[in-house]
Parts: structure tokens; sequence; C-alpha cells
């Protein structure tokens, strides 16, 4: 066994590589949509809608929490943890708003008269970033998960592979965000 | 990181036990039923097959009552269904739903979930040397949400307007609207709602099965000593976990066309019913197929691909030969599978799809001929000259190639967009995908079952059944599908309750009668089987010998009735391939044998 054990040890984690496959079937789920959303806008009768100014703002928001999730992992390795609860609670704190600011844009969408009866392209939209934001919420509740560890007197983990999946789950929906971004944007 | 440490890694704990004297408190709850155990899980996975089968089966010769005698009364039936079956007849919306329903089940439920679920759980750990997979508690998972897509699914039988009925394909725009049928009520919802939850349980499987033969194999196997079950299974995860979720947003837009009034696939459709027009615009429902068959294919290929790899197996094994050209069977489950997700649109043919991109959907299509015949040449090859022993097992393995061949061909008719413009939609269809996908697929999941069922209960099925099984089956088999084709090209349409109204198509009365019998007798014989495995798990012969089949992989290297860990010692080493059969004037060397001086090992 402990030979196994070294002949393995340089292999990459398996829940970490779980994580990257079940990364590339989301990724296969956006696809699916915005491949969708391609082949729609070509038909005839297809409007255009503006995004709404308020996801710049959330924009930024997701890019910070990418950079706390990543201060949380780097606390820790050096185990500094109440550095690493802080970074982890913020970064669940800027998810959280993050989700607020797209329900607000949504919001501001509909006021405006784009609903799921009046505009295809904004029912896409409502769906895809929906769908987005779904996955955003699943993050923080990863967080909230790992910070009731974090505080847990029971048991005590030194390892840090929790952190680091949820943190590459997290670099992954940022990087879907700024994926739909453009997408939304340049895709008119 | 060892498999040890993340066997135990949930519990966050460290044991003081060492090497499999496990002395877990297993309750009953974590030992049957939330059990994180991959054997145990497969043991739920295939139980729950083997209840959908006999549902889905039971499904299908309702329906067959119908096509084989659509002018008879069976009063009995009413009694059963109450007002499904009026007056001893089965009702048009009850036939539709039967229908689906038995698509759905036989597809999803019972050769993706009953299928990939038994045996890539039981097999993955086992044949790669790992002591569970890489998530147990992923796995664990996996397995209940089937359960709750099985509970939605079964529930919808029993609603008042019953379970869906648009085929199992679900096309809108008469899935997305209550007023185009019974079936497209709370029906649809509870299938949409199921496959939601389906979807999440293959997705957890599958790539569990991926992390699982990447990360964990033992010291010295490397990918190219796998056994072709585990390049199957893997191939099968990779095709599930990038295709379902294609379909996930599919039926999430379908949800949303249905209850939230958008228009991705309905347009201004006039309803007869309320003699209306739907107050939706510019939707498309081809966007739907697209969606659809982007995994429907692919599905295929998930049913099919386990089978391969599992009859590969028992064929060398009981043909006491290596299998021929390993590396071209594992280049052919790569062709297909890449294949499997660029041919979708020839299920599109006749859907108005611009027939320049039907062209080269064709090609494509006609493509998957090459591995398909690369792997039958080598199944055949390795059956040339072997020193066969007819098991159960290694018959339902032949029949297996057997039906992949006959149906097959019929593929290549219906790979041709000029043919299938006539074909399409006719029992050409129904016998082509019965026999080459439904049919084959189950022959391997029987064929595994024989096989691995030592594996799973230290016992042995009873031969006699097994055969009378078998024969039954194949010959009920072809006597069921092989008119059908000609049915289909007399122009017959499929999912029609009664042919017989049509007078170019009266001549096939007894044909149907025919056909309905024979499926009610393999029903019974299928009935037989159930009784045999359960029999057997309780009064079945006792193993005596660890390795029944004196075959080479590591599965047999474990105590008869493994425990959680499978191996009580250390995970064996891997020296050699899997189909060291008859080398250097021995019947088999097992794979954790050393390669001796002298010996040239398989490149």
């Amino acid at each position: 066994m402990e030979m196994s054990m070294s002949a393995q040890s340089k292999k990459i984690h398996p829940h970490k590589f779980a994580m990257w496959v079940g990364l590339a079937s989301i990724v296969m789920m956006f696809a699916g949509l915005t491949s969708a959303f391609i082949v729609k806008s070509s038909q005839a009768g297809w409007q255009d809608i503006e995004t709404p100014a308020l996801f710049l703002y959330s924009t930024v928001v997701i890019l910070l929490s990418s950079v706390t999730v990543q201060m949380a992992v780097r606390a820790h390795k050096q185990r500094e943890m109440p550095k690493y609860r802080l970074y982890i609670t913020v970064t669940a704190f800027l998810g959280a708003l993050f989700v607020a600011l797209q329900f607000f844009g949504f919001k501001g969408l509909w006021t405006q008269g784009i609903t799921f009866r009046s505009s295809i392209a904004g029912s896409f939209l409502y769906v895809i970033i929906g769908l987005h934001a779904l996955h955003v919420i699943g993050g923080v509740i990863a967080l909230i998960v790992m910070f009731a560890r974090a505080f847990s007197r029971k048991t005590r983990t030194y390892s840090s592979v929790g952190i680091e999946v949820v943190s590459t789950y997290w670099h992954f929906v940022d990087l879907l965000w700024i994926y739909l971004v453009i997408f939304f944007t340049l895709i008119k | 990181m060892s498999n040890e440490a993340v066997l135990h890694a949930p519990a966050g704990l460290v044991h003081e036990e060492h090497h499999g004297h496990h002395h877990h408190h297993e309750s009953f709850i974590t030992k049957y039923i939330f059990s994180q155990d991959h054997k145990m899980i497969s043991k739920q996975f295939l139980f729950t097959g083997i209840v959908w089968a006999i549902l889905g089966g039971l499904m299908s010769v309702l329906f067959r009552l119908q096509l084989g005698y659509p002018n008879e009364t069976f009063p009995i039936l009413e009694d059963l269904l109450g007002k499904w079956a009026k007056g001893g007849k089965i009702q048009p919306e009850f036939y539709y739903a039967l229908v689906t329903m038995h698509g759905t089940v036989l597809v999803f439920f019972v050769l993706t979930a009953g299928l990939s679920g038994t045996f890539s759980n039981l097999l993955i750990p086992l044949q790669c040397g790992a002591r569970d997979m890489a998530s147990p508690f992923l796995n664990m998972l996996s397995y209940w949400f089937f359960f709750a897509a099985s509970i939605v699914m079964i529930s919808s039988f029993f609603i008042e307007t019953g379970a869906a009925s648009g085929g199992w394909t679900s096309y809108p725009p008469l899935s997305a609207i209550g007023d185009f049928s019974e079936g497209s009520k709370a029906g649809m919802d509870c299938w949409l709602i199921s496959m939601a939850l389906f979807i999440v349980s293959s997705l957890l499987g599958g790539l569990n099965y991926i992390a699982t033969i990447l990360n964990m194999r033992t010291k010295g196997l490397s990918m190219t000593k796998l056994p072709l079950t585990i390049w199957a299974f893997f191939f099968t995860a990779v095709l599930g976990v990038l295709s379902f979720p294609v379909l996930l947003s599919g039926a999430i837009l379908l949800l949303f066309d249905r209850h939230l009034g958008t228009s991705f696939y309905l347009s201004d459709v006039f309803v007869s019913k309320t003699q209306t027009a739907l107050p939706n615009e510019g939707g498309s429902a081809i966007l739907y197929q697209h969606l659809f068959w982007f995994l429907g294919h692919p599905e295929v290929y998930i049913i099919l691909l386990p089978a391969m790899g599992m009859a590969s197996e028992i064929i060398s094994t009981n043909s006491r030969k290596p299998i021929f050209g390993y590396m071209a069977m594992v280049g052919s489950l790569f062709a297909i599978c890449i294949l499997a997700f660029l041919v979708w649109a020839h299920h599109m043919f006749v859907t108005g799809l611009n027939p320049f991109l039907g062209a080269a959907f064709v090609l494509l299509t006609l493509l998957i001929a090459v591995p398909s015949a690369i792997k039958v040449f080598n199944w055949l090859t390795t059956l040339w000259k072997g020193n066969i022993r007819f098991t159960p097992a290694m018959l339902f393995a032949i029949g297996f190639v057997s039906l992949f061949i006959s149906g097959g061909l019929t593929g290549i008719y219906l790979g041709n967009s000029a043919l299938d413009y006539q074909l399409h939609d006719t029992y050409f269809v129904v016998a082509h995908f019965h026999i080459v996908m439904g049919v084959a697929s189950m022959f391997g999941m029987f064929a595994g079952i024989y096989h691995w069922y030592p594996k799973m209960y230290g016992r042995y099925l009873n031969n006699t059944l097994g055969y009378i099984h078998f024969w039954v089956t194949i010959c009920g088999a072809y006597l069921i599908f092989w008119p059908m084709h000609y049915q289909g090209l007399a122009g017959a349409p499929r999912r029609y309750y009664d042919i017989s109204n049509w007078h170019f198509l009266k001549g096939f009365d007894g044909l149907n009668q025919f056909i309905s019998t024979v499926a009610l007798i393999v029903f019974a014989t299928q009935i037989l089987f159930v009784f045999n495995y359960f029999f057997s798990m309780f009064r079945g012969r006792k193993l005596k010998n660890p390795n029944p089949w004196g075959s080479n992989t590591l599965e047999w290297t474990t105590p008869i009735n493994p425990g959680h860990g499978n191996w009580p010692g250390e995970i064996p080493e891997v020296h050699r391939w899997a189909y060291d059969y008859s080398k250097d004037g021995r019947e088999y060397i097992p794979q954790t044998e050393p390669i001796g001086a002298g010996e040239s090992g398989h490149h």
C-alpha cells in the first residue's frame, strides 16, 4: 500500500479531477444554450435588447470575489485560519451581492417591458443568466459549508483540497460570467 | 493521494484499522440503503433497473395487445387499469402514454442507469484496483437521484390525466401545450422533472467513473493494460457528461415554454380544442430537436458501449484467447465516441433540414460503420478457433454480436437521407433501433449479469434456466423484430394506435398477432430470468473458487464476498494486460503475475 501511495502522490487529487470533469459538463450546458441563442438570433423577427448597465457592476464584484477566494486558498495553505475565515466570508458575501445585482438588473429589464412573453432575446437572457446565477448560488452554499467546517471544533482539516476545489469552481463561474458578458454584448 | 485516503476522507478521521479489517459499525441503513460501497450501489442500480425493466416490458406487452388484436376486448384489463382500458380495450391516450413510457423507461432507466450504473459501479473499482470510487458520497447521491427520478416517473401514471404521451423524444409543440393531449398536462411536467433528476444522477455517476478510471488505477495498470470493459465505461461516461447537460438545457427551455409563456419552441400554432392560435411568436420547434438529439444520439452509444465492452471481455475469457486487435478495439471505441457527437441531425432529415447539411450528416453517419465493423471483425476473430465455453454469459455475448450485426446493417439504410425520406417513422426504424440498440444492449446486460453474478453474490445463477432464457430470448427477438422490417418497408407508420384501418396494411393482421404472441412469450421468459436472479441469491450453487471463469482481470483476485475496500490486504500490482489467455502453454495468466524471464509482454 505504501508503494501505491507514493506512486499516486504525484497525480491530481481525484476530487479535484472530478470537479474539472463536472466543469466540462457545465460548459456543455451553456454551450448548448448560447448556440441556441445564436441559431435563434439569425432567424426572422429577432429583436435585440440592451443588457442592463448594472451587469457592469456585477462583473466587477465577481472579479473581486475571485481575488478574495484565491487569498483564502493562500491563507489556508499558510495556516492563517482567521484570515482564511475572513476571506471566505467576504467571498460568499460578494457572491450573494453578485446574485442580488443580477436580480436588480433583471428587475430593471422587466419594468422596461422585456418579459417572457414579449421578447425572445429577453427570455434567453433570463434563462441563461438565471442559470448562471444559480451556479453562483451553488458556490455560495459550498462556501458556507467550508465556513461551517472552519469553525467546527470536532474535526480539524489540514488538507486544502476542499477549498481548492471550491476555488476552482468559483474561478470557473467567474470566467463563465465573463464569457456570457462578452457573448451578449458582441453577438448583437 | 491513495485510494485509502480518499475512501475515508469524508469521515475526516484517520482510522486505526489496516488493510480491510474494517470494524465500521455498519447499521442496516448505512450498509444496504445509504451505502457508499460501490458494490452495494451497483446492486441498488441493478435492482431498480430490474423493476423498471419488468414495468417497461409489461408496457410493451400491453400495447402489443392493442396492435395485435385491435378489435378484441380483454375485460381483465378494465379490472386492472380502470378507465385507461374502458370496455377491456386500451384507450388511445393510454396507448400513447404506454409507448412513450416504454421508450423513456427502457432507454434511460434500464439501459442507461440499469446497465452503466450497475456495471460501471461494480467493475470500475474492481478492475482498476481501487478501494472505491473517487467520491463514494457523490456515488451514493447518484443512485438516490436516480431513485427520486424513478419515483417521479412512476407517480405520473397515477395522476388524473395520465403519464406523458408525446413520444420518448417529447417534441414540442405537442409536449408544450396541455390542450394538445392529456399526456401533455401534468404527466409531461413529471416527465421533465424526472428527467432533470435523472440527468443529475448520471452526471454525478459519470464524473465519478471518469475520475476513478483516470486517477485511481493500481500500480502498474497503465491505460493500455486496462480491460476493454473499463475503456468502454470510460467513453460511456465521457459521452454522458458532455451530452446530458445539453438535454437539461433543452428541458429547461421547454419548462419555460410550458409555464412561463416564453417562445423558445412555440409559435402561433392553432389549437383546435380552443379554436384559437397560441399567443407565442417566433419560436422554433426544430431548436428542441437539435438540443434533444445532441444528447439523443450519444445516448445510443451510452447504451451500447458498456455492452460492447462487456461482450469483449466475456468473449475473450470464454474463448480462452486474447482479444483480437486490442488497440483497434480501443481506437474504434474512441472513434465511435467522437462520431457520436457529430451525427445527431440524422434523426432530423425530414424536419426541413437543409439537404446539403443533411448530406454532411449522411457522410458522418455512415463513417460509424467503420469502427463498428472493426469491432465486429475483432469479436469474430477472437471467437475464431477459440476453445469456446458456452456459458450463458458467453451465449448472450455472442447473441449481442449477432444482433449488433443484424441491426447495424439496417442502420446503413437509415443513415442515407434519400432512403430515410421513405423509411422514417415506420416500423423499419422501430425494428432497426430495437435490434441494434435495445435488444443488443439487453443482451450485453444479461451477459454481464450471468458473468459477474458470482462476484456480486458469491453464488452462480442456474445454468439450465439461463440456457432457456437465452434461446427463447434470441429467437423471440428475431421473430418479433425481423418481420417489422417488412412492415416498415411497406409503409406501416410507427406509434399508430391501429394500423388495420388502412387498406394497404390489411395484410399484416396475422403478422401483428404473431409478433404480439411472441412478445408475450419473451416477456414471460424474462420473468423466468428474474426468478432465477432472486432464487439464486439465496439458493444458488455456492462459489468455491474465487476465480470461477479462469479470468485474468483484477476483480477475481478479491475474496469471494469482498467487504468495503475490496482487497483484505494490499491492492495487487498489475504487470501485464488483461488478455493473456492460452499463452506459453498456460490457459490463463492473471494480470497480477509478473512478466517471466524471457517472456515478452503485450505491447
